[in-house]
Order: structure tokens, then C-alpha cells, then sequence
């Protein structure tokens, strides 16, 4: 079996007396596409923040491409490919959808070559019409669209997208699962997402979180059917 | 207009007035007020020097005045022992920005928070003026420069016309030099904020994590923004030692430092004219208020008046409250929110015909 691109060992953050990731033995292969579910408050945010540097972990290990990076720094990691859409939008919302993208482009090409890069960009997530327009004056599921932007813009191998369908319209909620099928055709990916539907139209392997530990991880139609799952996630949904 | 447009009309509209107003003044007006000019042009390089720092980089510097001090006291000290005034010079900007360095590097590297920032770089001003203070005795001296404690360093050798000490730069060649320099770190720095470098810092700015995320190591960036911040209040330091031939330990005090901060909020963050008119108008209005004592009304009256010290604290107050984002960003707004109201009359005028066109 081929090394894997991402893999945590034993993986825990502890905040004080919680404990919101316990011992996680994670594993993604090169050009994975996987998604994270789990109830609120499962740990998947705080699972990503410790990949990207944001958290460092109380303890255990993240490699990337073998390469240990559990205590890294965020730009460090970033640098070696891994870019993440955080849950709450993170942007910068006082400049233009464009210069966003430049700052994203920038960080890896040439002057010219940014140029160009950032007129894709905003072609390919269709925000060529809003470029000139200040990001904190767009609408939620616009800022997502910016942000993915960015994201892509650094050309990461592995990207890591915490909920992002959430805030998009019906049609929106398509296009990006499009879209994200189109980025695993090179990319690795895992996406935290709650929108079964949304599920659905992206996941071959599912990794389900609960209390911080890995719950079960299957093929999506077997997580579907888990009646364990639907206890703790879409019975919840269900009953709510 | 789009906005490179107006950005260039801007550019040239700075470049004509700056350089009408070096040609005129010195045609137009006494030597005195040529003189009070100069020292305008060398506080606008200082609320220069933050304007980078804090309107831009983000960084909150409540000890500006400790690079302007430095500078001073580099050149004095440099100069009575060198003679020559061209390394004295370059001293006085190379020092306050190593100085810049060194105490960036402790503070971004240890990730210390922003309201911590503030209140370090303020102490550290304060240190060098209680330092600088207390250096009265005859054996406080470097080289042939006596420190001479609280009474400061009087008739400081004025610059000279590189490599040449037999020339000095007379007091409307200081108003030339000062003027020049003002708008050449305008444009210089314009220049800079326009490349990667300035885009970049700008983003952290705006969202430090984010620039993080992507790849960009916010305390390398923060470190060279505050570096270069220092080195520029450092030359305005040797510049103001220059204009009055003096340099004492105020130059370090808390009125200076509270002074440049106030310069910068009214003028307004994220700008750089701003905060030169912001300093040139609080200047003017501080000396007018100190020479204009009102003769006759009653007699309360003409204290209050008299008392520079509260009229700036009415003013920053005022200016925090209602124009909080400072003059030049305000005016900006206004201008901006005119010409869209218009355009968009313009519009529901050209609406109907294009209706019959069509
Ligand atoms: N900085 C923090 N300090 C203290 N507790 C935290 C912190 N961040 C997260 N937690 C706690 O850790 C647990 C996991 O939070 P996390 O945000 O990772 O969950 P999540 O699975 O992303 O949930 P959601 O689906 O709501 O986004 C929660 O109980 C949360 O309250
Ligand atoms: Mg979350």
C-alpha cells in the first residue's frame, strides 16, 4: 500500500477539563476525497485547527507525507500544501475580492503569473462580477465562494473545507459539490460538512466523529444505513 | 473614474503642492515662519513614520517618539565627535532601526498581543527619557558629546553639504532639506504600499490568521514594517536636533509620544496624507493657541484658550467620538458617496431614453 498523504497518531486536544479530540488515528491516501460528519461539538474543527497549526495538540502526532508537523507553524504548513476554508468565513473583508485572491496567488507565483491566476480565480468560482467589490460587503454564501478562491488559489495538496455549503442556497449548495469533484480530480480533500444531501453528492468514505473519537469509518451508504450513526447524528436531525 | 485613475490625480495633486509650496514659501514669507514651516515638514515625516506602522501595518506603537529621540541624540552625539555630518547622518537612521529590530523581534517573535504592544513600546520611551534624564553630571559624556542629563545637548553642529564640513545647510536650506525629504518619503512609501511587500502587510492587517493560512509569516512582515517605521523617525530625529541646534530628554516624554498618535487619529488610519495634515493642522493650531492670547473677555476664558494641553485632548476626544475614522478617510467617504449619488441620478435620467432606444 502506497504511504499515505495525511495521518495522525493518537491524535488529542484537551481545552482545560474538555477534551475535544481523543486518541485519533486518522488515515487519507493520496487524492482522497473523504468527509468528516459528527453531532456539534464532536471535535471536527478542532480536528482541522490542530492539522493547520492553529492548535498545537496536547499530544500525538500529524504527519504530512510523513513528515512530522504537529508542531509546526501555521505559514510553515500552509507552505508545504495544505490549505484550509475555515468554519466561520476568513477573509479580508476591508479589500477587494480581487486583491483577496492576489494575496492568495501571490504567495506562489510570479508577478505576471499572478495576474493571470487571479483572473481564473475569479472566473472559476464566478465572482468576476463582484471582483472590484469589498468582500465584507458580499453576502455569506459570496464570502464562501471568496474564500474557496483563495484557498485554491495557493494550490494546496491537500485542502481541508470545514462546512462549506453552509449559508449557500440550493443551487449554490450544487455548484460547489461540482466543484468539489472537479478539485479531487488532482487534489486531496477532506470536507466537514452537515448537509446530508450534500453528502451524498460528493462521498465515497465517510469518517464519522463523536465526542471527539472516531465513531466509525465506511463507505457513505453504510454510514447512511449505520443505525448507530442515526442514533447520534441523523436521529438527532430527525427528532429536531 | 476608476480608482487608478484617481489614485494617480491624487499622486500628482501631492506632487504640485509640494513642490509650490517650495518653491513659494521661502519667496512669500519671513524667515520666522519659514522656520515654524521646517519643523512642520520634519513632524510630518515623524506621523509618517506611524502612519506606516499603525495605519497600515497594524501594529500599535505608543512609543514612536523613542525612534525619534534616538535619532536625535545619534546625530548630536555622532557629530560633535565625528565633525563631518554625513555618517552622523546615516547614524541616526541606522541606529533607531536597529533599535526597531531588536525590540520588534522580541515582541512579534513572542507573540506578544497587540494591547501588550502598546504599552511596551510606551515604557520603552519612557525608560530612554528617565535614562536620558538623569545623565546631568559632567561624566555622563560619549567621546567629546556631554549627555548633560535634563538640560539636553545645546549647539548641535548642523548638517553639511555631503562630505563637505565647510559648507553647512543654512536655516532656508533646512526648510529645503525638510520639505524634500517629507515628500520623498511620501512617495517613497506610496511606493512601497503599492508593492508586494506594502499588499501583503495590509492583508495581515486585515486578517492576520488568514495571511497565516496562506502561507505568510506575519511576524517576518511585522518585524521589516516595523523596522522601517523606525528608521524614519530616526532621520525626522536628526532633522529636528538640526532645526533648533538642541535635543533634551521631552523629546522622549509622554506629551511628544501622545502627540504623533494624536496627529495620525485625526488625519485618519490607512492613509498617509491624512496623518500629515493631521500633524501639520495640530502643530499650526498648538502655536496659534500659544501665541493668541485673547486680550479683554473674561479672564477664564483666555486660560482655557492658552492651555494647548486641553484643547488637543477636546479635539482628540471630539475626533474619536464623532469622526472616528479620522479627516482625509471621512472627506473620502463623503467624496465618493457625492459622486455615487450622482452617478446614479445620471442614470435614472439615461433609464427611460434608453428605454426608447430599445
Ligand atoms: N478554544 C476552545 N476553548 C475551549 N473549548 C473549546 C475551544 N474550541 C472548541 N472547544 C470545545 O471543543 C469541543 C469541540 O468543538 P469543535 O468546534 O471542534 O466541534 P465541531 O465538531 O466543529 O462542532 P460544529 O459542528 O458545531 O462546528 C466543543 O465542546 C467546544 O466547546
Ligand atoms: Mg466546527
Amino acid at each position: 500500500m502506497a504511504a499515505p498523504l495525511l495521518q495522525t497518531r493518537d491524535l488529542s486536544m484537551h481545552f482545560g477539563g474538555v477534551r475535544a479530540v481523543r486518541h485519533v488515528d486518522f488515515s487519507l491516501a493520496e487524492g482522497e476525497l473523504r468527509c468528516l460528519i459528527g453531532p456539534n461539538g464532536a471535535g471536527k474543527s478542532t480536528f482541522f485547527k490542530m492539522l493547520t497549526g492553529q492548535l498545537q495538540p496536547t499530544h500525538g502526532h500529524v504527519l504530512f507525507r510523513g513528515q512530522e508537523i504537529s508542531y509546526a507553524h501555521a505559514h510553515e504548513i500552509a507552505r508545504l500544501g495544505i490549505g484550509i476554508k475555515t468554519q466561520v468565513p476568513s477573509v479580508f473583508d476591508g479589500l477587494s475580492v480581487r486583491e483577496n485572491i492576489w494575496l492568495a496567488a501571490s504567495r506562489i507565483h510570479s508577478r505576471e503569473q499572478t495576474k493571470r491566476v487571479v483572473d481564473e480565480m475569479l472566473e472559476r468560482v464566478g465572482l468576476i462580477e463582484v471582483a472590484e467589490r469589498l468582500v465584507g460587503q458580499l453576502a455569506h454564501g459570496q464570502r464562501q465562494w471568496v474564500e474557496l478562491g483563495l484557498v485554491l488559489a495557493t494550490d494546496p495538496q491537500l485542502i481541508l473545507l470545514d462546512e462549506p455549503a453552509a449559508g449557500m442556497t440550493h443551487e449554490e449548495v450544487h455548484k460547489t459539490a461540482e466543484l468539489v469533484r472537479e478539485i479531487n480530480r488532482t487534489k486531496a480533500l477532506i470536507v466537514v460538512e452537515h448537509d446530508m444531501q450534500f453528502i451524498r453528492m460528493i462521498a465515497k468514505q465517510v469518517t464519522v466523529f463523536n465526542q471527539g473519537s472516531v465513531l466509525v469509518e465506511d463507505t457513505v451508504e453504510s454510514i447512511m444505513r449505520n443505525p448507530q450513526v442515526r442514533d447520534i447524528y441523523l436521529g438527532k436531525q430527525a427528532a429536531a | 473614474m476608476n480608482g487608478r485613475a484617481l489614485n494617480l490625480l491624487g499622486l500628482g495633486l501631492v506632487g504640485v503642492i509640494g513642490i509650490a509650496f517650495l518653491v513659494l514659501i521661502p519667496r512669500l514669507f519671513e524667515l520666522d515662519v519659514v522656520l515654524e514651516l521646517t519643523v512642520y515638514m520634519i513632524m510630518a515625516i515623524l506621523a509618517l513614520s506611524l502612519a506606516l506602522i499603525w495605519g497600515y501595518g497594524g501594529i500599535l506603537c505608543f512609543g514612536q517618539s523613542a525612534f525619534f529621540g534616538l535619532g536625535a541624540y545619534t546625530y548630536a552625539i555622532a557629530v560633535f565627535n565625528i565633525g563631518e555630518s554625513t555618517i552622523p547622518l546615516l547614524l541616526a537612521i541606522v541606529l533607531p532601526a536597529a533599535f526597531a529590530a531588536l525590540l520588534g523581534y522580541f515582541m512579534f517573535y513572542g507573540r506578544i498581543s497587540d494591547v501588550y504592544l502598546g504599552v511596551i513600546t510606551l515604557t520603552v520611551t519612557l525608560i530612554l527619557f528617565n535614562s536620558v534624564n538623569s545623565t546631568a553630571g559632567p561624566e555622563f559624556r560619549i567621546g567629546s558629546a556631554r549627555l548633560g542629563g535634563f538640560n539636553g545637548i545645546p549647539g548641535i553642529p548642523p548638517l553639511n553639504f555631503p562630505g563637505n564640513k565647510a559648507s553647512p545647510i543654512d536655516l532656508e536650506g533646512m526648510f529645503y532639506l525638510a520639505t524634500i525629504s517629507l515628500l520623498l518619503a511620501y512617495f517613497g512609501l506610496r511606493l512601497l504600499l503599492a508593492s508586494r511587500f506594502g499588499r501583503i502587510i495590509v492583508g495581515i492587517r486585515e486578517n492576520e490568521r488568514r495571511a497565516e493560512l496562506l502561507g505568510y509569516d506575519p511576524r517576518a512582515y511585522k518585524l521589516a514594517t516595523f523596522t522601517i517605521g523606525g528608521a524614519l523617525a530616526g532621520f525626522a530625529g536628526c532633522l529636528f536636533a538640526n532645526w533648533g541646534n538642541f535635543v533634551s530628554p521631552t523629546i522622549f516624554g509622554l506629551a511628544q509620544s501622545a502627540q504623533i498618535i494624536i496627529w495620525v487619529i485625526v488625519g485618519g488610519r490607512g492613509t498617509l496624507i491624512g496623518p500629515i495634515v493631521g500633524c501639520i493642522g495640530i502643530q499650526w493650531l498648538t502655536t496659534a493657541l500659544g501665541a493668541n492670547q485673547p486680550s479683554g473677555g473674561p479672564d477664564w476664558w483666555a486660560k482655557i484658550f492658552a492651555n494647548a494641553p486641553l484643547i488637543l485632548g477636546i479635539i482628540l476626544i471630539a475626533f474619536v467620538l464623532l469622526v472616528p475614522k479620522g479627516l482625509v478617510p471621512t472627506l473620502g467617504d463623503l467624496g465618493q458617496w457625492l459622486l455615487s449619488s450622482r452617478t446614479k441620478r445620471a442614470k435614472t435620467r439615461l433609464e427611460p431614453k434608453r428605454a426608447e432606444e430599445g
